[in-house]
């Protein structure tokens, strides 16, 4: 039942106080006021208590178990971030700078923190989510080749296993997008590189761990290569998970970095947000930074809008402050031991994991189930299509039933079948077993009975649903049959 | 081995999963990465216990004034309003909170159904036929919807109101700028505070995409969306950024034939949080559904008959499309909409009307009072619960001095107008009551 359904006339669900201030007539003219009122639902309190409870309980959730996203970082939210992020709830943007130095030095500290951890030298934390700073970076590479008057600079590469906001961002950015294939082994191969670069190259993305979850091992030589032909490398962050306390993006020669605090700093997914995705950069990057920049002077921190050569602002206020606190919250919690602990028991557990699946699943790129994965891996179904005719998304929807939330699916391009499996630290040695088992049992059904897994899922609040009607006929809003 | 409360593994797992992987050690992991670092040599401080995390993170808060210890009569985007107490708990259930992006939409029905529901109410007051699932903030949102103006109407020039928020101007011009559009400011009438038609009629031509007004304005002005669409060109695309507590009281943007309305929900059931995490609103017409940025979810059976809610037209977007996708945009805001519809569920169709009515009556007797005191207001043109007056050529300073007495006083205009030194932005929200209006006006005189 939808909440409008729930509605009866005259029911409420607010109180208000006794209004004191004298009625003033408001000189609207009649034209500009509402002929009629917006049909919102008239619940009271018990219906908005009931129906939210009803539609939370229809929802998986990393609080309920274990929710290998492969590339999105599901790992655990903790409770403690929550708490601290709601003490800042209460305070206005433009408030004097004075009355809001402890956010603005949690900022400036949280800052100095990312850049450590990423090796860059200085930062904004205005982004909203991976594919923002994304925009933001690109935008900060097109101003820094416009400022040096290289003024060819209009394409930037990307491998062909990127995520698909990687050549989205670029084009926002008024790039064209030139994507490379990848090797056999998955990697950035350097000779198609080499073909690639030229005068007219802006930039490389890369992410490493890349989408497949291996290590650009030639990641020293690509920066080399990138450089060497005047091009800068950006850093797609959402894979840092794999990499904290043991290198770092800046070393590795990228000069433009972003993060997802949603995921490498365990902020919670909200649904699908808000997130928050700060950029470091490099010492010759940082004047083009958007603004504000917080800055500290003496004991005092302040937000500095004063870079003339800044892209500009690419939202209002400074970002996703509450989103902040989590991570700050999170940092402070782990420190640099507990962040290289969480670094080390990721990759642990993914190639753990690999291990129990490559008995019964063919893994990507890797022929005889031994190559060293890093946070993540890619399975390949393209052997259990073909001799079942059991897709991965059948496989899916047939975890679903199992009571795990399924990988991500068909997501690299380059793999058909892929099923990506990031397992995270958080997850114990006997969730990894537990899922494995349901993958294997699943395997064996496909062979045994595939009909069965075509119909799956059975025990979830819904079945498959019909999502080409959907979009065929889009029906966007609830209405008064 | 140092153990930590958010990872499991005792040093007997350690030892088992390396033994089952055929590892010696973890760095064996590692092997193909650069050794650029030392983990000792970051400079990070030390893990730490939860106490005393929690009591570094409560000194912090308390170097700060919060909203809730003051008398608020600022605004300009952010609001200070009233959210029950309903709204926040259920909107911090867990698998709210700690689910993602429906991908898996059997077991997302809670989120997919909340959004549908969201997208259902924001149509209602924008009064359009479609509004997507979220976007960052009001001010991106305005530049998505100025870059689809250009996607529809292949023309590459946007007209702006000079009366925006300033920063959403900004962040529009950082969008559009690489993309090679062109954005012209259209004055403002300095009497009314209203966009000036004169100026408006000049600077359309065949080559201007669309045209984008505030309503109300970053002034607290009642823009006459009636009078600028009888001005506009049939093509041209007309875009509102509007407060959504407003429409609860003014006549929908979808009414008077806008294209595209967006703006930002805090207002609606979310924290201010030094401005964000609030959301971007997005809404247009099913006409140019196919042309707009972001997630977008509809309703749809199940093999079994049953209704359920997936994403839809998912064609359009970065992990489909990838560079011709009408947007980057991937996570968005998708928990502040959700608080946004549990507020819209809690407040219902009476109770958003009342709030934007307090809120305006009392910015007008505010209005009243000040006059009254001498102070002039600086825009003959009607307003709703914002607006500007003449503070005095020291009022920044008084500003400052205000909030120790409890009083965070009309946002000084000289921050984003150099020509408005003195000037100030006056905001009412439910909050205030007839007591902060006099606290107000005392320390103010
Ligand atoms: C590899 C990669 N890059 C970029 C992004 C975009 O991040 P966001 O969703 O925060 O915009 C994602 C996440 O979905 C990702 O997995």
């Amino acid at each position: 039942m939808t909440i409008f359904e729930r509605s009866k006339k005259g029911r409420r669900a607010y109180s208000f106080p006794e209004y004191d201030v004298p009625e003033v007539d408001l000189k609207i003219p009649e034209h500009l006021m509402r002929s009629e009122k917006a049909e919102l639902p008239e619940v009271y309190e018990v219906d908005v208590v009931r129906h939210y409870t009803e539609l939370e309980a229809k929802n998986y959730s990393v609080d309920r178990g274990f929710y290998p996203l492969g590339s999105c970082t599901m790992k655990y939210n903790p409770k403690l971030n929550e708490d601290m992020s709601a003490l800042f709830r209460w305070l206005h943007p433009y408030q004097p700078e004075e009355t809001i130095q402890g956010a603005l030095k949690l900022m400036y500290e949280l800052k100095e923190m990312l850049m450590e951890i990423t090796g860059t030298d200085d930062m904004t934390l205005v982004p909203s989510a991976g594919a923002h700073g994304e925009l933001t970076g690109m935008l900060i590479i097109r101003a820094y080749h416009l400022d040096r008057k290289d003024y060819k600079r209009s394409k930037v590469i990307v491998p062909d296993s990127a995520h698909g906001t990687n050549p989205a961002s670029a084009a926002m950015a008024g790039f064209k997008v030139v994507e490379l294939k990848s090797s056999d082994e998955g990697l950035v191969d350097l000779k198609e590189l080499e073909k690639e670069l030229d005068e007219t190259t802006a930039a490389i993305m890369l992410t490493n761990p890349n989408t497949l979850g291996y290590f650009e091992r030639d990641i020293l030589k690509i920066a080399e290569m990138a450089h060497e032909a005047g091009a800068l490398l950006y850093y797609d962050g959402a894979n840092l998970n794999a990499i904290m306390g043991r290198a770092r993006p800046g070393d590795m020669g990228f000069d433009v970095v972003h993060l997802n605090l949603h995921k490498t700093f365990s902020t919670p997914h909200g649904m699908g947000g808000p997130g928050s995705g700060p950029i470091g950069v490099k010492e010759e990057l940082r004047e083009f930074l958007p603004v504000p920049v917080v800055r500290k002077d003496g004991d005092r921190y302040y937000l500095d809008y004063d870079l003339p050569k800044s892209i500009g602002m690419v939202r209002s206020f400074y970002g996703n402050f509450g989103v902040l606190v989590k991570a700050y919250t999170y940092i402070l919690t782990m420190g640099r031991d507990g962040l290289k602990m969480a670094s080390d028991m990721a990759v642990l557990n993914a190639n753990y994991l690999k291990k129990l699946l490559s008995e019964f699943y063919p893994i990507a790129y890797d022929k005889d189930g031994k190559r060293a994965c890093m946070h993540e891996f890619v399975a390949d179904g393209t052997k259990l299509l073909k001799e079942t005719g059991v897709k991965t998304l059948d496989v899916a929807k047939a975890l679903l039933d199992r009571g795990f939330h399924a990988p991500t699916v068909y997501f690299p391009l380059i793999v058909h079948e892929a099923l990506m499996i990031e397992p995270t630290e958080t997850e114990s040695k006997e969730t990894l077993e537990a899922f494995a088992n349901a993958l294997k049992e699943i395997v064996e059904e496909a062979k045994k009975n595939p009909q069965s897994l075509k119909e799956a899922p059975k025990n979830t609040p819904v079945r498959r649903l019909d999502e080409a009607t959907a979009s065929r006929k889009p029906i966007v809003k609830w209405s008064r049959k | 081995m140092k153990k930590y409360t958010y990872i499991p593994h005792t040093e007997e797992d350690i030892k088992e999963m390396l033994a089952t992987i055929g590892a010696k050690s973890i760095d064996d992991l590692f092997v193909d990465v650069p050794k650029t670092i030392s983990p000792e040599s970051l400079k990070i401080p030390e893990s730490k216990d939860e106490l005393t995390v929690r009591s570094i993170v409560e000194s912090l808060a308390k170097k700060n004034r919060f909203l809730n210890e003051m008398r608020v009569f600022m605004g300009a985007g952010i609001y200070y309003r009233y959210i029950p107490a309903v709204v926040y708990h259920m909107a911090s259930k867990p698998n709210f909170v700690t689910a993602y992006t429906p991908y898996q939409a059997e077991v997302s029905q809670g989120t997919l159904q909340a959004l549908f529901e969201y997208q259902t109410m924001i149509s209602e007051l924008t009064g359009m036929e479609v509004t997507n699932a979220s976007m960052y903030d009001g001010a991106s949102a305005l530049a998505e919807a100025m870059l689809m103006t250009v996607r529809v109407s292949k023309k590459k020039k946007v007209l702006m109101a000079a009366n925006i928020h300033p920063e959403y101007v900004r962040t529009t011009k950082t969008y559009v700028t690489p993309q090679d559009i062109e954005v012209v400011m259209v004055d403002y009438d300095k009497e009314t505070g209203q966009i000036d038609l004169e100026d408006l009629k000049k600077k359309l031509d065949d080559t201007v995409g669309g045209v984008a007004v505030q309503y109300p304005n970053f002034f607290g002005i009642v823009e006459d969306l009636k009078a600028i669409k009888e001005v506009l060109p049939e093509k041209t695309m007309f875009v509102v950024a509007a407060d959504p507590i407003a429409l609860a009281l003014l006549e929908p943007p979808g009414k008077f034939g806008a294209d595209i309305v967006v703006g930002e929900g805090q207002a609606l059931g979310n924290f201010p949080s030094l401005g964000g995490p609030g959301f971007g609103f997005f809404s247009t017409s099913m006409k140019h559904v196919r042309m707009m940025p972001g997630r977008l979810i509809g309703q749809t059976r199940d093999v079994d008959g049953k209704t359920g809610y997936v994403m839809i037209l998912q064609t359009r977007e970065q992990h489909i499309r990838r560079s011709k996708a009408t947007s980057n945009i991937c996570s968005n805001h998708a928990h502040n909409a959700v608080m946004a519809a549990i507020y819209m569920s809690t407040m219902g169709k009476e109770g958003v009307v009342e709030v934007a009515r307090r809120s305006a009556n009392t910015a007008h007797y505010l209005a009243k009072a000040l006059q009254e005191k001498g102070f002039k207001l600086t825009f003959k043109g009607p307003f709703l619960f914002e607006f500007v007056f003449d503070a005095g050529e020291d009022y920044e300073k008084k500003w400052k001095d205000m909030v120790e007495k409890g009083i965070l006083g009309p946002l000084p205009m000289e921050r984003f107008f150099e020509d408005m030194k003195g000037k100030a932005l006056a905001a009412t929200t439910e909050m205030i009551k007839k007591e902060d209006i006099d606290a107000l006006l005392e320390a103010i005189a």
